[in-house]
């Protein structure tokens, strides 16, 4: 995962509420078992003319040349809700966006990002439009000081708890992190088959083939 | 101290404290699906890692697998096959138990979790699936993850996570004749909007939901995730236990005795403190019909679709290109509207008692002309016991199709959908633009308004139906 500190890029605004992760990749452009190529697939209901076709739709934000290098996303309430499939994610990062700057996130789609190396940054309604209305100015996302500000000098802080914050920055992958806790979990697991022998007990429990 | 049901079952699964109100919380159950189970650990085993504890993770086939009678491993989904073997062999190398296509326990992810006692009171379960919160009907801390985390689960046996806040919504009184589970969850959505419970654990509690069965508890916690609740969850009690009793995967004997004493005193404290408190009247709940593209979009079936859209939940261009994408104007009756499909199935509404309601409405009469009808059983399980009591008779009689059991048309992959701008009535979980396919408009309601809806033709709840 690549690390994030601070960025400065330009935004594209996708000023709607609820936008789900089917909107941001399809169903049907999940086409292959694994988490790559997806950025084409990215947004490709809004994004073309046609369902299955690549002819771009001139008037999709990420279509218009001023926004060809934005790397955040701006956009509104609930982002991220619907379907919790990480190929969302994978689809934004790929196609390289590194923050998305929205009021709220379903809290899913905030937890594909953070493993992701995307920054959920909420923001109120003000701020958005704000950000928006400089975009495609460049605007700055700085998770060192937790703050964003816009090309125009206004600042906002943001609020992100510790543990995703630490895994952005420094690109922690967190299946290694915990492995370091083993002895942890092998002392929970012993202590827990006393207290809850039915959890392990092979009655409850798959065939190991 | 007094404790919510949410925090014994927290307190129970704390393997470290992380700071900052995150901790490593034990995984006893990790539930997986074709569609995203081949993937993840396939990125598992590239990265090098083991998985934990194969013998308490599951995998099954509901997602692309093909739904029409006599089905193989062939998908009308493009590439849908990779997903089914790729998704078979990784499970095998892992250890991991599959219910695959031909085995009777095979079925919609969290249909069949229940109905094998793999879900239990006081239990974490976790799959990649934003609908696992359907499963806390039966008491146990289930909730949807992504693959990512899934990854972690299975590695690690653990997953680190950030303490939700806790939301009770008790509902009292009773539901009136006609009106069902989904009505009382497409009620609340419509009453508190779809970011309703943001990332709480939301416990459904009070008369009315104690007097709800196993299964239209299911249907309940299903729509937790589309008030965008971390999950909901329900205090196990006597019909918890009489539902776990005796089911493939649930204690046994000896073992039994301790899970059940452990289960009964898993039930919120008196005086345990909720950061939310909500409440509702099910007297009130009427049999519900959405008009838009967000199952907050919600209103009575005999009402009309709002003519102001409520600025709080809303903004008013969103409304307007709900109505666009729906083909409606503000102020236009639901009642009546002319349909050209009708779906029962899915997580929310394929059970055996749905299908039993569905069908009743159904018996002795015909689907309406040029209506495609379709009904797809949540598990194999749920159909067998259906053609048991002849109920896929009724269905087939009048005029719908018979399905093997899987997601189907709930979702469009890539494969089978309904056709642009076609209305659906369907008994799903959501209506987002394009969720059935292209351009399709679905209408969520219960199963039986789905199939009064298609003996009509047009939207219709089962009372206006005349004599069968
Ligand atoms: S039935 Fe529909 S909502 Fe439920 S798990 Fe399958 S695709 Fe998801």
């Amino acid at each position: 995962m690549t690390p994030f500190t601070s960025l400065t890029a330009g935004a594209a605004p996708l000023l709607r509420d609820n936008v789900d992760t089917d909107a941001i990749i399809p169903s049907r452009e999940m086409k292959t078992v694994g988490k790559t190529g997806l950025k084409d697939g990215l947004f490709a209901g809004w994004r073309y003319t046609e369902v299955g076709g690549r002819e771009p739709e001139p008037g999709f934000v990420l279509n218009r040349p001023a926004f060809a290098e934005a790397r955040f996303l701006l956009s509104g309430s609930n982002f991220g809700c619907g379907s919790s499939r990480e190929h969302a994610a994978w689809a934004l990062a790929e196609y390289g966006f590194r923050a998305v700057i929205a009021r709220s996130f379903n809290p899913i789609f905030r937890g594909n990002c953070v493993r992701n190396g995307i920054v959920p940054v909420a923001l109120p309604q003000d701020a958005i439009a704000t950000l928006a209305q400089e975009a495609p100015e460049a605007m700055t996302v700085d998770l060192v000081a937790r703050k964003v500000r816009a090309a125009s000098g206004a600042v906002w802080t943001f609020e992100i708890e510790d543990e995703s914050r630490q895994m952005l920055l420094e690109g922690l992958d967190a299946i290694a992190l915990t492995l370091l806790r083993r002895a942890e979990i092998e002392a929970f697991l012993d202590a827990d088959c006393r207290r809850r022998p039915w959890i392990y007990n092979e009655a409850t429990t798959g065939t190991v083939n | 101290m007094t404790r919510t049901l949410f925090e014994k079952i927290w307190d129970a699964h704390v393997v470290a404290d992380l700071g900052d109100g995150a901790a490593l919380i034990a995984i006893d159950r990790v539930l997986l699906h074709e569609r995203t189970g081949g993937v993840a650990l396939r990125s598992l085993a590239a990265a090098g890692h083991a998985v934990l504890a194969p013998e308490r993770a599951f995998a099954t086939m509901d997602h692309v697998v093909d739904t029409r009678p006599g089905r193989g491993d062939a998908t009308v989904m493009p590439t849908g096959t990779d997903f089914i073997l790729s998704t078979r062999e990784a499970a095998r190398e892992a250890g991991i138990t599959v219910f695959d296509i031909g085995d009777p326990r095979q079925g919609i992810v969290h249909v069949i979790s229940p109905e094998q006692g793999i879900i239990q009171p006081g239990c974490t379960l976790v799959c990649p699936d934003s609908h696992t919160c359907s499963q806390g009907a039966l008491g146990g801390l289930a909730w949807g993850i992504g693959s990512s985390e899934a990854e972690h689960a299975l590695a690690t046996g653990t997953l680190r996570i950030q303490k939700p806040g806790t939301m009770r919504i008790t509902v009292t009184g009773r539901l009136a004749p006609g009106a069902t589970a989904k009505d009382l969850a497409l009620h609340i959505l419509s009453r508190i909007g779809s970011a309703g419970a943001r990332g709480m654990v939301l416990e459904y509690a009070g008369a009315a939901i104690a007097d709800l069965d196993i299964e239209a508890r299911l249907t309940l916690c299903n729509m937790a995730t589309e008030l965008a609740a971390f999950t909901a969850i329900i205090a196990p009690d006597a019909k918890t236990l009489a539902y776990l009793a005796d089911r493939p995967f649930s204690p046994k004997g000896e073992m039994a005795e301790l899970a059940r004493a452990a289960w009964r005193d898993l039930a919120s404290d008196t005086g345990a403190r909720f950061d939310r408190e909500e409440r509702f009247d099910a007297a009130e709940v009427a049999p519900m019909i959405t008009w838009g593209t967000s199952p907050q979009h919600a209103v009575p079936l005999g009402a009309e679709v709002p003519r102001a859209a409520d600025p709080a939940r809303d903004a008013a261009e969103a409304v307007d290109r709900a109505l666009d994408y729906m083909g409606l104007v503000p102020g236009q009756a639901l009642r009546g509207l002319p349909i050209d499909a009708a779906f029962i199935g899915s997580c929310t509404n394929s059970r055996i008692s749905d299908l039993r309601r569905a069908a009743d409405v159904l018996r002795g009469r015909k689907v309406a002309p040029n209506i495609r009808a379709i009904c797809v059983p949540g598990s194999t399980a749920v159909r067998m016991a259906a053609e048991a009591e002849g109920l896929h008779q009724v269905f087939l009689d009048a005029g719908f199709e018979w399905r093997e059991a899987g997601c189907s048309m709930c979702f469009f992959a890539g494969g089978e959908s309904f056709g642009p701008q076609e209305r659906v009535v369907s008994s799903t979980n959501r209506n987002f633009e394009s969720r059935q396919g292209p351009g399709t408009r679905t209408h969520l309601a219960s199963p039986e308004t789905v199939a009064a809806s298609a003996v009509a033709g047009r939207i219709a709840a089962p009372a206006e139906l005349g004599d069968a």
